[in-house]
């Protein structure tokens, strides 16, 4: 069969233009669930083999096996199968499943500390063969400041990626499938010739030059990846089988190549669905071999890994990848993008079970079909493993046609790519700025110096006075350090594989982050609405506590002399961070997301105002405090949604808990309640819902006896994680949030 | 002007209610209760002189932050407390719900003759008036028997029926709440005399079995009042699921 035969559209075939391709072949689907097939015995056979390997993962600590011989890319290992005779779908990141490889790019370092974490000594080899390289961690550490060293250290700024790679780049693998790899070369090599001829050849110019070269070399070692397993893929994929393993040839060299912290597939089911309605049409595959097709796939992504430190896994927990797959969502001439591919994507959190990865987003739309939602919902129910962002705000920003990388960051898939990094943490901002620019806990001179907070009372607006100071500084030298880590990652780890499959001009923005929204909100608050006294360290005068007498409203009860200074604070910190240029002109952006990192900004900062005591978790995201949301479910959601996406651009995170009791007394009560709160929620603007259905109960007994859940699977702040993954600490910081449980 | 503006005692709000009646409810708690139910949840609001007042303007402005989640099914739920007590208050504030288009639902015991010389007492215009701006009453019918209810709530099951009957002359839709406690109302018999005495009514739609809980028992303890079901254990969710069979299938 000819690969494009009955497609239909002209503008896809003359360029590289997968949209065009979509909305010209694609058949939107607003039925229900019902055609779906269960699992085959052969997936039950393959996935009850990859559970024993997880199971057996867990058991060593959470890394299976290491190549410590090879440094990772798309042609260094021998071809890895889970079973060779069964497998439908081909390919492993190293020559056995779970085994992971080394990747030292991004710091020699980082992969040392890695190998000796789990057991392992990197080799010899690989030590010599980096004797002669940089990595992007050196070339960063060759040029940060002081002052940046010094807020990385006391934790005002955490996350900074200057050690691994930076990752939220999308490739977009579905170009594989469509066009063969060749179609994408000769693209690449007509832009690269068309830059050559261009003037003036300056820096920027030479930069890019060079890019394309290494874009057009991955590109044929892609190719290479795939001849290894006898398959060729540089003509465009012919059927539903090809499609996917082209597409899945794609993502696996970019993850070959790159350990960047998300590494998400885009947005490919719909994309797919073109191959099965087209193959299910001429008799080539039943339902039951699609979603075996598929199940298969999913179990490729499941097995996806990074070798990470305990240090790392501290930030991110539960050894994520972020393979967000965004699902759904409406087109821009009011057709749904919902077809039978976006049932049976999610389908596989049945046959094969609930799992953390592929990060399932449903791209929620008030349009969306009804059976659509009632679909979705009920998965959320039964597996707690979905997550859902607002496709009515974002669609008229980027289109139709984006994904989200991994959390809550919206891109136009093949056109934007993002420099991602870090959080600055907010509480400590406002610490930091009474105590004249020294850290609470460290006493120590990180920022410029000013004598500490001297009245026996805060008062609202000399500390606001005081903050705008020490939010410049903190913005300038978080924009710095970033400029700093981009540069050096386009230097010594750029993304070759992935940004071959982007457009030759991208977008770029550069997206920061902040934690501690809550904390600094009710500090702010009290503030103003209570009295808050000062208490000092008598040895070193620094303020070290806090006496508040008198109420103030908490964030998260829908009340606006509260709420409104969360949203300010985050138009000021955007503010201020667009002050200083980036590097390579990207679009500055923010987002309220924390993953499970809430957990160690508490512990790197001191007692706050609001009452919370030095150590304490901060709230994840945009979440309220713990607790302090009085108001019921929806009084919270209220409040979140009076953030601003125009503002916070790359996210606003927020994750909610509620016990199946309190969501309707059957199946059916609980997801119609369930899609009302979608509904109502995006309404109001609001961008990001990850959505548990479960009680507190379950949580404890799954923390006491692991064994019985091994498949538990709860969203945190953007992701979904495996219950089992999350350390001690975290699993009891998921227990104290708040659950919605009023009956 | 101001004097003459209504006021109603409230105890709190709960913005997301997904059990109070269909779809998603913003439930009001009413502050005050003339029954003392043995097993109650809510010890909190039977002070008739607590809570927080508030006009019906400051409620409904409340109420509009949430419109967006009622759909087509969701909506208000005023309870208690005793709603009754407060109905002049309920009534404007279900006057102006309705006018905007909102969904109001009346969560009461049904006792009407509080004996407190409060306005509702037993006042047919006016609790024909406040029925008026209803769509839906959920009445709790502790015992269906007068002994039982007078020596476990302290109120009369005659002033509930009287109730009952007033919603059916308005033809509010009736849903019939039951509170299944062990040992006490768990009973075959028990459950099929409150079903008896429900489907007198040609307005009901619904009767639901709620277990009993002890969830409330910090409540008591902070109040410092002994709460008398103590020693009773919670009802388990599959004697609820037995007993439901009693319930004819349209009325489940």
């Amino acid at each position: 069969m000819e690969a494009w035969e009955g497609f239909v559209g002209e503008t896809w075939k003359n360029e590289i233009n997968v949209r065009d391709f979509i909305q010209n072949n694609y058949t939107p689907y607003d039925g229900d669930g019902s055609f779906l097939a269960e699992a085959t015995d052969r997936t039950k056979e393959l996935m009850g083999k990859l559970s024993h390997l997880f199971d057996l993962e867990q058991q060593f600590g959470g890394v299976l096996d290491i190549d410590t011989q090879h440094v990772t890319s798309l042609l260094n290992y021998k071809p890895g199968y889970l079973d060779k005779d069964k497998e439908l779908i081909v390919g492993l990141q190293t020559d056995r499943p779970l085994r992971r490889g080394v990747n030292p790019f991004g710091g020699l370092n980082m992969t040392r500390k890695a190998c000796q974490a789990y057991g392992y000594e990197l080799s010899e080899k690989v030590e010599e063969e980096f004797l002669y390289r940089t990595t992007h961690n050196d070339g960063v550490f060759r040029v940060y400041s002081d002052e940046i060293r010094k807020a990385r250290h006391v934790g005002i700024i955490t996350g900074l990626p200057d050690a691994y790679g930076r990752g939220r780049i999308i490739g977009d693998y579905r170009r594989v499938a469509l066009y063969g790899v060749d179609r994408l070369i000769e693209e690449k090599t007509k832009d690269k010739a068309e830059l050559a001829a261009s003037q003036p050849m300056d820096a920027e110019t030479i930069r890019r030059l060079e890019e394309l070269y290494q874009q057009i070399n991955f590109l044929g070692k892609l190719k290479d990846m795939a001849l290894l397993y006898g398959i060729d893929i540089s003509k465009p994929a012919t059927n539903s089988r090809e499609a996917i393993q082209w597409l899945y040839f794609g993502y696996l060299g970019a993850i070959k190549e790159q350990n960047g912290a998300a590494m998400s597939l885009g947005r490919t089911s719909t994309f797919l669905d073109i191959y099965f309605e087209r193959d299910l049409k001429n008799g080539v595959y039943t339902e039951s071999e699609l979603q075996e097709l598929l199940d298969d796939f999913v179990m490729k992504l499941r097995m996806a890994r990074h070798l990470r430190t305990p240090e790392y896994n501290e930030l991110f927990a539960g050894d994520p990848m972020w393979i967000t797959e965004s699902v759904g969502g409406m087109g821009e001439d009011g057709r749904t993008l919902v077809t039978k591919n976006s049932f049976r994507i999610l389908n596989t959190l049945y046959t094969l079970g609930p799992s953390a990865e592929p990060n399932l987003t449903v791209l929620w739309s008030k349009y969306l079909p009804q059976n659509f939602k009632n679909f979705a919902t009920k998965v959320s129910c039964d597996t707690d493993a979905i997550q859902y962002e607002n496709d009515d705000l974002m669609r008229p920003i980027y289109g139709d046609d984006y994904g989200i990388a991994c959390c809550v960051s919206a891109m136009r898939l093949g056109k934007d790519m993002q420099f991602f990094g870090a959080r600055a943490n907010l509480a400590k901002l406002l610490l930091m700025s009474l105590n004249g620019g020294r850290d609470e806990r460290y006493n120590m001179q990180v920022g410029p110096e000013m004598p500490v907070y001297e009245d026996e009372y805060l008062d609202y607006d000399k500390v606001c006075e005081r903050m705008a100071f020490y939010r410049d500084w903190l913005a300038k030298t978080y924009v710095t350090a970033m400029n700093m880590i981009h540069y050096m990652h386009d230097k010594y780890a750029y993304e070759k594989t992935q940004m071959a499959l982007h457009d030759t001009n991208v977008h770029r923005y550069m997206a920061f982050g902040v934690a501690g929204l809550s904390v600094l909100a009710d500090s702010l608050s009290a503030i103003k609405y209570a009295k808050v006294k000062p208490i000092r360290d008598p040895e070193t005068g620094l303020i070290k506590d806090f006496e508040t007498t008198g109420e103030f409203p908490c964030y998260g009860n829908d009340d606006d002399r509260v709420d409104l200074l969360a949203k300010e604070q985050t138009e000021l910190f955007l503010a201020a961070l667009k002050k200083t240029p980036t590097y390579r002109n990207a679009e500055h952006t923010l987002s309220i997301l924390t993953i499970t990192s809430n957990v160690m900004y508490g512990k790197k900062t001191g007692n706050t105002p609001d009452g919370r005591r030095a150590g304490e978790p901060f709230a994840p995201g945009a979440n309220p405090m713990h607790g302090r949301d009085k108001s019921g479910a929806l009084a919270s959601l209220n409040s979140v949604a009076k953030l601003s996406y125009q503002t916070c651009k790359d996210g606003i995170s927020n994750t909610f808990s509620i016990i199946p009791q309190a969501l309707g007394h059957t199946e059916n009560e609980r997801c119609s309640n369930l899609i009302h709160i979608l509904d109502g929620y995006f309404a109001q603007k609001a961008h990001h819902l990850n959505v548990n259905v479960l009680n507190r109960e379950t949580l404890i007994d799954a923390m006491n006896h692991p064994e019985k859940y091994p498949t538990l699977t709860i969203r945190v702040s953007g992701y979904a994680v495996t219950f089992n993954k999350l350390t001690l600490e975290q699993k009891k910081e998921v227990i104290s949030r708040t659950f919605h449980e009023a009956v | 002007m101001s004097d003459s503006v209504i006021k109603g005692r409230i105890h709190s709000f709960q913005s997301l209610g997904a059990v109070d009646g269909p779809g998603l409810r913003f439930v009001i708690f009413l502050q005050g209760c003339p029954l003392r139910c043995m097993y109650c949840h809510n010890p909190d609001t039977w002070n008739r002189s607590g809570g927080t007042e508030y006009t019906v303007d400051e409620v409904v402005v409340k109420v509009l932050r949430y419109r967006t989640y009622f759909g087509e099914d969701g909506g208000v739920t005023v309870s208690g407390g005793e709603a009754l007590l407060q109905a002049p208050f309920v009534t404007e504030l279900f006057r102006r719900l309705k006018a905007e288009g909102i969904h109001t639902c009346l969560d009461t015991s049904g006792l009407t003759h509080a004996g407190s010389g409060t306005s509702a007492d037993g006042d047919e215009a006016i609790l024909t008036a406040l029925l008026c701006v209803t769509d839906l009453v959920i009445c709790d019918i502790k015992f269906s028997n007068e002994e039982d209810y007078l020596a476990h709530t302290l109120g009369s099951l005659a002033s509930v029926l009287y109730f009952l009957s007033l919603t059916q002359a308005a033809s509010v839709p009736l849903w019939v709440r039951h509170v299944v406690v062990p040992g006490h109302t768990d009973s075959e018999e028990e459950v099929r005399a409150m079903v008896t005495l429900a489907m007198q009514y040609r307005n009901l739609r619904r009767i639901e079995l709620l277990p009993f809980r002890k969830l409330c028992i910090t409540k008591y303890e902070s109040l410092g009042i002994p709460f008398p079901c103590a020693d009773i254990p919670e009802c388990p969710e599959a004697a609820i699921r037995e007993l439901q069979n009693i319930i004819p299938e349209t009325l489940r």
